[in-house]
């Protein structure tokens, strides 16, 4: 275990959160890990992290980084002798980058979009659009993974960490809406990198439990609900 | 590996493309500028890049690479014996980063509505787009570029903007200086260095276009 000043600001549901502690595992860094509480934002969060006031925030020597992806690569760079996160070639690089702003500014906000529709086929509609990213990370998958398991080849990579991050909420989507976004015919490579990630030492204790996804989901509706009622 | 066949797919009033335009020139590249119509776009547009189908698109040796700030992070990574754009320090790097990333998520999409949108909202996103500047305005500091003494990954990010302040300023009827002398000072700085001059558009030029653009939207 490295030893240093680390402390990460999260929370166990948030896939971003789940990015910077994947990072950290992968390098063997400890780290401090102060739970932000659903509903609140501490006054550590809001002196960290003026701008945007959410999390994930990394404080390392005292010193705040935020944005999810900003802290991968910085965990990356600063802990540079441990096993590499960002591929080596900088076309590769460009590409995991690609596919990682593409979750984030167009797969994501549909995603988070299907628990908030409010017009009857929405959510249906929504998953669709869902299922067909998935179908392009799919085929992203053989062009980065270059025949082997994981899309940083053999070891988890940038854009395993960025995707495998919402794991968890997609297996939740899958259980709430009776669908299956990730299977043996439409995405049969995603579907054994699945498993692997999931199951990987620096994810497996960092990975939420569909079961509390779900959980939560059904509370933050009722929320809704009862806000909207008020 | 530096060197190689390089073309831009581009489209002159971005300023996505302009960021490229100008990580090329600080580097020295040569490279073959190709200007897509948006409304008719080329099959080789289509075929660079099918998720987005949007430019700007930098094909080197005949491989696309997409997304502005990526773009720049590759000239960078590949062209890396010349003008460095991210500093070396990792947690400077980080800053940098997360400033490009602002300037994404914020001044292009309040810019944009300020000449989209018409009354309460427009009024909302002319004051969220002075806060933001205002913030960035904080983060120069006494510094003369965000890249300290040269031009840097966040300035390159942010400086192909201001060839539309003057069509936000005229259709949003405001003014970018009055509230942000030090963020116009700055880019006014940055236009004395030829590159930059030579990869920003006439601001006149870009309002006459959008200008063609509202009529085009019936905005």
């Amino acid at each position: 275990m490295a030893r240093s000043d680390v402390k990460l600001i999260g929370a166990w549901a948030s896939p971003f959160v789940m990015r910077a502690r994947i990072a950290l595992n992968i390098k063997s860094v400890g780290y401090e890990f102060l739970e932000e509480t659903l509903g609140s934002k501490s006054q550590l969060l809001l002196e960290s992290n003026p701008v945007h006031k959410k999390i994930p925030v990394m404080i390392h020597d005292g010193k705040a980084i935020c944005e999810s992806l900003v802290i991968v690569e910085y965990i990356d760079e600063v802990w540079s002798s441990g096993p590499t996160i960002l591929p080596s070639d900088p076309y590769d690089r460009a590409l995991a980058r690609f596919w990682a702003a593409y979750l984030d500014e167009k797969w994501f906000p549909t995603m988070r979009s299907i628990a908030t529709a409010k017009e009857e086929e929405a959510p249906k509609a929504l998953i669709e659009q869902v299922g067909e990213g998935v179908m392009m990370l799919e085929d992203a998958f053989s062009r980065c993974s270059k025949g082997k398991g994981f899309f940083g080849g053999d070891q988890i990579g940038y854009l395993d960490i960025a995707f495998g991050s919402f794991l968890g909420r997609l297996r939740a989507i899958e259980k709430m809406n009776g669908v299956k976004l990730i299977d043996e015919t439409k995405t049969p490579s995603l579907l054994k990198w699945a498993t692997s990630f999931s199951s990987h030492p620096a994810v497996k204790d960092v990975l939420p439990e569909t079961e509390k996804l779900v959980e939560l989901a059904k509370v933050l509706a009722k929320f809704r609900a009862a806000s909207s009622n008020s | 590996m530096a060197g190689g066949q390089v073309t831009l797919l581009d489209f002159w009033p971005s300023p996505f493309g302009m960021r490229v335009r100008l990580a090329l020139a600080e580097k020295g590249v040569k490279y073959e500028y190709r200007e897509e119509d948006l409304w008719n776009k080329s099959a080789l547009l289509l075929q660079m890049n099918p998720v987005n189908k949007q430019i700007p698109v930098l094909v080197h040796d005949g491989k696309p690479v997409c997304e502005s700030l990526i773009i720049v992070q590759y000239i960078d990574e590949v062209w890396k014996d010349s003008a460095p754009l991210l500093p070396s320090d990792p947690y400077q790097r980080a800053q940098a980063r997360f400033w490009a990333d602002f300037v994404d998520k914020k001044i292009y999409d309040l810019g944009r509505k300020i000449w989209t949108k018409k009354g309460e909202e427009q009024e909302t996103a002319k004051k969220d787009f002075i806060d933001s500047l205002k913030l960035m305005e904080g983060e120069l500091g006494d510094k003369p570029y965000f890249g300290g003494e040269t031009i840097g990954y966040v300035d390159i990010a942010l400086v192909p903007f201001y060839s539309w302040f003057y069509a936000y300023e005229t259709i949003g009827n405001f003014n970018i200086e009055a509230e942000c002398p030090k963020l116009i000072a700055y880019c006014k700085r940055c236009l004395q260095k030829e590159t930059v001059s030579k990869a920003l558009e006439d601001p006149q030029k870009v309002y006459d276009f959008v200008l063609i653009l509202m009529k085009k939207f019936g905005i």
